[in-house]
């Protein structure tokens, strides 16, 4: 079954965000640990990505005319297992032995490990630049598939980061979208004051991409700039700039100290789970 | 001052274009470009990128020949090495080129983990390996076989000549996976061709016998020390060489049967890199880890410093990897 650039509504693509926030949370559980926080964050813009935008077969992760999509950010692994899972790549069972010795689901993403995980990411600064590569390479085959790379605001410190970002432009990708999660949360501290980058979607405009600030939580915003970076009539590459709340969906998460790495205590698990389902029940209703 | 002195020729600078070749040598211009243009005619997936130095790697005879299969990445070396990914991954074949300064010292991740750790098919080929430009420690890369050897999954080659060149290329391309290759470009001299010789990715190979000497060596070395083994007739010495072009995986065996068949004999291994993390270390372990010991083991390799600017026969011979100095140390050691 191919599942292909749908116009599912808005409601459904926030109940699909929910459950991946679920998942992520479940896993965290397992392990008692991991980045939940870049997870509840993330989780619309992920579930746009895999219930609006992208083209792919469930069942089949390497189909060839499937749209790519590239975890530059290896840690946000439980971010897109949670997708995967929820789009039907990886069955939800699995979703237990995260982080477990011998698992598909390792705590970094790796393209050796899992269905539908691309590249190996964590190495900061190469998701886009292996994006580019991946979009030469599609346009000599001149095949319509996109690549959509998932990156962060830390990321951007990497200069290789810029590298790529010069040659998308030069080679006129309009295949390639890339998504920066402006959390502004990084190793050691908020990314703003690690390595301030000031205005990130004009530094993309200025190096000739087309590019879009959203709030990163708002699945009507997310929906117009995913819309409109794949159907753009433009020859620029596009950037996604996605600014996003780490913890949301779980109040206590949101506004606990914020850091990289959200701490959650083991008797916490269940209280998040219990939240995000009340919260979620709430706005459905 | 006298003036019937004859005027002393200048030695220049060895630009970054410089030969290795001595006067008169036999050479091919741009082995590995032609050798890749001819390959790509029957392999319709490769492509050609070079981060703005395909003129210097000889890549611009593929791009001529190829031109829509030729991508200029711009000077990025670390993008090289993605996009190279980003090809390999649709199904490409990608030959990446720069210097190997770039390679192993810049971009050293993003060739590890975006395209070794992957299992990805692309071929890195990289000029001015160990000391072969004038141009001082920054162009001149005599760790990248130290950097490189650490890497899982990278097959390291360092040919010797046009002859190796343009055999190695095919059989690089037919191995499915990462490579080096030490690049030696523009006129290139041809010498095995004068020796029973294949190249065959992963196999040492002998090319003369003798008895009281083994040379071990790879790239330029090889030919260094043919020269020197001719010369040492003079002096009563018989020499072998051995021939390592591929650096890892190292052809132990080959190795181990060459020393233990005669270990009388004195071992030299000669190598265009440093004395530290090259084939003289890898050769040291492989012998000592077989319990296979010669009767002397001595390394002719440059040493662990950064090197002087100048002309590369001036520099060659400072550093002990000229004929001469491989001859006259070769000498010494057998007293």
């Amino acid at each position: 079954m191919t599942v292909s650039a749908t116009n599912m509504p808005v409601a459904e693509l926030s109940r699909r965000a929910y459950k991946i926030r679920r998942h992520a949370l479940k896993m965290g559980q397992v392990q008692g640990q991991g980045y939940v926080g870049q997870a509840l964050g993330v989780a619309d813009v992920l579930a746009v990505s895999y219930f609006r935008a992208l083209i792919y077969r469930p069942g089949e992760p390497e189909w060839e005319g499937r749209d790519r999509f590239l975890l530059s950010i290896g840690h946000y692994a439980i971010a897109l297992y949670a997708a995967l899972i929820e789009a039907g790549v990886i069955p939800l069972e699995e979703l237990e032995t995260y982080g477990s010795d011998d698992s598909r689901l390792p705590m970094s993403g790796m393209a050796s490990y899992t269905p539908g995980m691309e590249i190996s990411g964590g190495s900061l600064g190469q998701g886009l630049g292996i994006a580019v590569g991946m979009g030469l390479g599609l346009k000599r085959k001149g095949t319509g598939q996109f690549v959509y790379n998932l990156m962060s605001d830390g990321e951007l410190g990497e200069g290789s980061t810029w590298e790529a970002a010069a040659s998308a432009a030069h080679w006129k990708l309009d295949n390639l979208i890339t998504i920066v999660d402006f959390n502004n949360q990084q190793a050691d501290g908020p990314s703003t004051q690690v390595l301030g980058m000031g205005d990130i979607a004009a530094k993309f405009a200025a190096f000739g991409w087309h590019a879009q600030f959203v709030d990163g939580n708002d699945m009507e915003a997310l929906v117009e700039a995913f819309d409109k970076a794949r159907e753009l009539d433009d020859p620029r590459p596009r950037a996604i700039v996605a600014d996003t709340l780490m913890g949301r969906g779980v109040p206590f998460l949101e506004e606990r100290e914020k850091t990289h790495f959200i701490r959650v205590d083991e008797d916490e698990w269940d209280k998040a789970i219990e939240v995000l389902d009340a919260g979620y029940a709430a706005a459905a209703a | 001052m006298s003036v019937d002195a004859p005027a002393k020729p200048r030695l220049k600078t060895s630009a970054m274009i410089a030969s290795i070749a001595f006067e008169g040598q036999r050479t091919v211009a741009a082995p590995f470009g032609h050798a890749l243009s001819k390959l790509a005619e029957t392999k319709p997936n490769i492509v050609g990128m070079s981060a703005d130095l395909a003129k210097y790697t000889d890549l611009h005879i593929f791009q001529q020949n190829h031109p829509d299969r030729f991508y200029q990445m711009g000077m990025a070396e670390q993008l090289l090495m993605m996009s190279g990914a980003g090809m390999a991954r649709e199904g490409f074949q990608p030959w990446l080129t720069t210097y190997a300064v770039f390679a192993a010292r810049r971009a050293y991740d993003f060739l590890c983990l975006a395209i070794a750790e992957e299992g990805l098919d692309v071929k890195v080929c990289c000029a001015l390996p160990g000391l072969t430009t004038g141009y001082g420690p920054s162009h001149q890369a005599t760790e990248d076989l130290a950097i490189f050897r650490g890497m899982p999954d990278l097959t390291i080659v360092d040919p010797c000549d046009a002859i190796d060149i343009e055999q190695a290329v095919p059989q690089i391309s037919d191995h499915k996976g990462a490579v080096y290759m030490r690049l030696l470009r523009g006129k290139v001299p041809a010498v095995l061709d004068e020796y029973d010789y294949k190249f065959e990715l992963g196999k040492a190979k002998m090319l003369r016998d003798g008895a009281d000497v083994l040379f071990i060596s790879s790239g330029l070395m090889t030919m260094r020390a043919l020269e020197a083994a001719d010369r040492l007739r003079a002096d009563k010495v018989e020499a072998a060489v051995l021939h390592c072009p591929t650096i890892k995986p190292l052809d132990e065996k080959t190795i181990i049967e060459a020393v233990g068949a005669k270990p009388g004999r004195l071992v030299v291994v000669a190598e265009n890199h440093s004395v530290i993390g090259g084939l003289g270390e890898a050769v040291a372990a492989c012998l000592l880890g077989s319990g296979t010991v010669p009767a002397g083991y001595r390394q002719i390799g440059l040493p662990d410093k950064f090197l002087d600017a100048g002309a590369l026969p001036t520099l060659h011979d400072r550093y002990g990897i000229s004929t001469d100095q491989v001859v006259a140390r070769t000498l010494s050691w057998l007293g």
